[in-house]
């Protein structure tokens, strides 16, 4: 594939001598043009890290600049880098307009907007705070997502699998199932000895619930013909249901975990927010309180990259997983 | 060729079969006191008009569902559990899809416990039916022919005694079917299993079988035995299967002339 790539590059380059990367050159300008704004133009109100948000859009308008040639150089056309050139011009510019009209111009309402080096200045400054609220928050999830799938795969696969398990727990998963898990937050925090343990509860069960139900049903709607198979072939139930039923129910499963994911996210913030003493959760609704908006953002931005990333994670772990449904979907 | 991997055959015997299927309020007759005697290491076809019932007497026999009336041995001990020395081929190749060829054909082992022991028969199943370079493929990758043949290999690694075919060759296209039908004869013939097939398809019966057995529409009964005694491979312009193919057709109601 390389090599398909490098001989294009040779066969471009003896028509036209050298082309430059022109996104890249854009890409560069609107950085420039945010780190002038921001270095040039004086504040409204002072906010903190204006120098070092202007230092950096700088270098990153450097850092485009260098690629603009080093790309053809390469021959890095049509690769990740490239495909995103269109993103960064965009970024360059989103930064440049949301910097003029608050720091800038003061057009938009003063605690509740912050301008870039507002974040910055929160993430130069309160770092340390913000790295424990990570810590805090993914031990919350990580507890409380991975009991919750772990205890829903199981509860579906005997529900799936047993008629006498689902006859007695199908009727519970279908009367608690729909329950959005923040409705039992009174409930949990005094069932519970402490708020961490109903916390993590609650993360679960938003996160089981939707793995138990898909799992269950992904193994019901098997194709009969697996197992007779498996049978003629001498196979125990334990094989059947470790090495047909669970196999063919992982894309199920897989949707379950998507929805498990997203809803352990919802039912996190809110979890964090009661009782808790550290916390993206709780730094977003201590920071409110203090009307210390840049910090909110700040957070925001923190749990937004976290949860893609979290989205991210998972689209691997199901591609590897199920690679032998390429073609069949 | 008989070989070192040639099989003791089962002898199978359907003694006043009834069988029927619970829709609901009442109950499908589909099999009806039938009565049958297959020897070990023979080749049986099963013949008669869709749905009536041929399937039922393959699952009967694999174990996979017990007679409601009447009674099914293999050698003489009745069949009420399936078992690896009974397997059943279906139309559908029922590959696992998210196992590799390979991996299909190491079930049957892996299932009982033996494949440690049994992994040169599993590359040796493979290269019987010329799969030998397709064992790291999915499902997905295989044409409806492989995809068969791997379902085939699935099923030999076992050496079963008695081999269900169920219209295995049923959605083939035709040039893959005459391949596998030799295929099949000649596997037969190394292997010395006895064999029903299952088939729709009078000339393929007849190409394949010791015996023809044909079925009445649902419920089942036997209508015509026909024993075809000439030796392998046949031809198709066999003068004495055309005779048969004709007789057997006016007994399935279709006219001469087609």
């Amino acid at each position: 594939m390389t090599e398909a790539i490098d001989f294009r590059q040779a066969g471009l380059s003896a028509a036209n001598p050298f082309r430059p990367w022109r996104e890249g050159i854009f890409a560069a300008l609107a950085w420039g043009a945010t780190a002038v704004v921001t270095w040039g133009l004086p504040d409204v109100i002072q906010w903190g890290a204006t120098g070092l948000f202007a230092i950096l859009s700088g270098l990153v308008a450097l850092v485009f600049l260098a690629l603009a040639f080093l790309v053809p150089l390469r021959g890095w056309q049509g690769g990740t880098l490239t495909h995103y050139g269109p993103w960064f011009i965009a970024l360059g510019l989103w930064l440049l307009g949301w910097e003029i009209v608050t720091a800038k111009l003061g057009w938009l309402p003063k605690p509740f907007f912050s301008p870039p080096q507002g974040l910055l200045h929160v993430y130069v400054t309160d770092w340390d705070r913000l790295l424990i609220c990570v810590a805090y928050t993914a031990r919350l999830w990580g507890l409380g997502f991975f009991l919750g799938i772990a205890v829903g795969f199981v509860a579906g696969v005997g529900l799936g699998w047993s008629k006498r398990f689902a006859y007695w727990g199908m009727p519970l998963l279908k009367l608690i199932g729909p329950v959005p898990a923040s409705a039992w937050i009174p409930c949990a925090f005094f069932i519970f000895p402490s708020t961490f343990h109903a916390s993590v509860f609650l993360v679960a069960l938003a996160s089981g619930i939707p793995v138990a139900i898909l799992t269950a049903s992904g193994i019901s709607q098997v194709n009969r013909a697996y197992y007779d198979v498996a049978r003629t072939l001498g196979a125990s139930a334990r094989w059947q249901v470790r090495n047909v039923a669970i196999p063919a129910a992982l894309p199920n499963v897989f949707v379950g975990l998507f929805m498990g994911l997203y809803y352990s996210f919802a039912v996190l913030v809110v979890a964090e927010m009661l009782g808790a003493k550290f916390g993206l959760g709780w730094y977003l609704q201590f920071n409110t309180a203090y009307s210390a908006y840049a910090n909110v953002y700040a957070a925001l931005v923190v749990m937004a990259l976290i949860c893609a990333g979290l989205v991210r994670a998972l689209f691997v772990v199901r591609d590897r997983v199920l690679g032998w449904q390429k073609g069949i979907l | 060729m008989p070989d070192h991997t040639a099989v003791r055959p089962l002898g199978l015997s359907f003694d006043r079969v009834s069988h029927g299927y619970d829709i609901g309020k009442t109950v499908l007759p589909v099999l009806e006191d039938v009565t049958l005697d297959i020897q070990p290491g023979e080749f049986v076809a099963l013949l008669g008009p869709s749905g009536c019932g041929k399937s039922t007497l393959l699952r009967l026999a694999a174990g996979l569902e017990v007679p409601v009336r009447g009674r099914v041995s293999g050698d003489g001990t009745p069949i009420t559990a399936p078992g690896p020395d009974r397997i059943l081929v279906f139309q559908d190749a029922t590959l696992f899809p998210w196992r590799t060829v390979r991996g299909n054909v190491e079930a049957g082992p892996e299932a009982r416990g033996e494949l440690a022991a049994k992994r040169a028969r599993v590359d040796e199943a493979l290269a019987l039916v010329g799969l030998e370079t397709f064992g790291e493929a999915f499902p997905h990758q295989l044409s409806g022919g492989m995809a068969q043949r791997a379902a085939i290999a699935r099923a030999l690694v076992n050496d079963p005694r008695l081999l269900l075919l169920d219209e295995p060759l049923g959605k083939l296209d035709s040039l893959t079917r005459l391949n596998l039908q030799k295929d099949l004869v000649r596997l037969w013939q190394a292997r010395g299993f006895t064999a029903i097939l299952v088939t729709h398809d009078v000339e393929e019966a007849l190409l394949l079988a010791d015996r023809v057995i044909l079925f009445s529409p649902r419920p089942a009964r036997i209508v015509q035995e026909v024993r075809v005694d000439s030796p392998h491979p046949r031809r198709r312009d066999d003068p004495a299967l055309i005779a048969m193919r004709s007789a057997l057709l006016a007994n399935l109601g279709v006219l001469e002339d087609v």
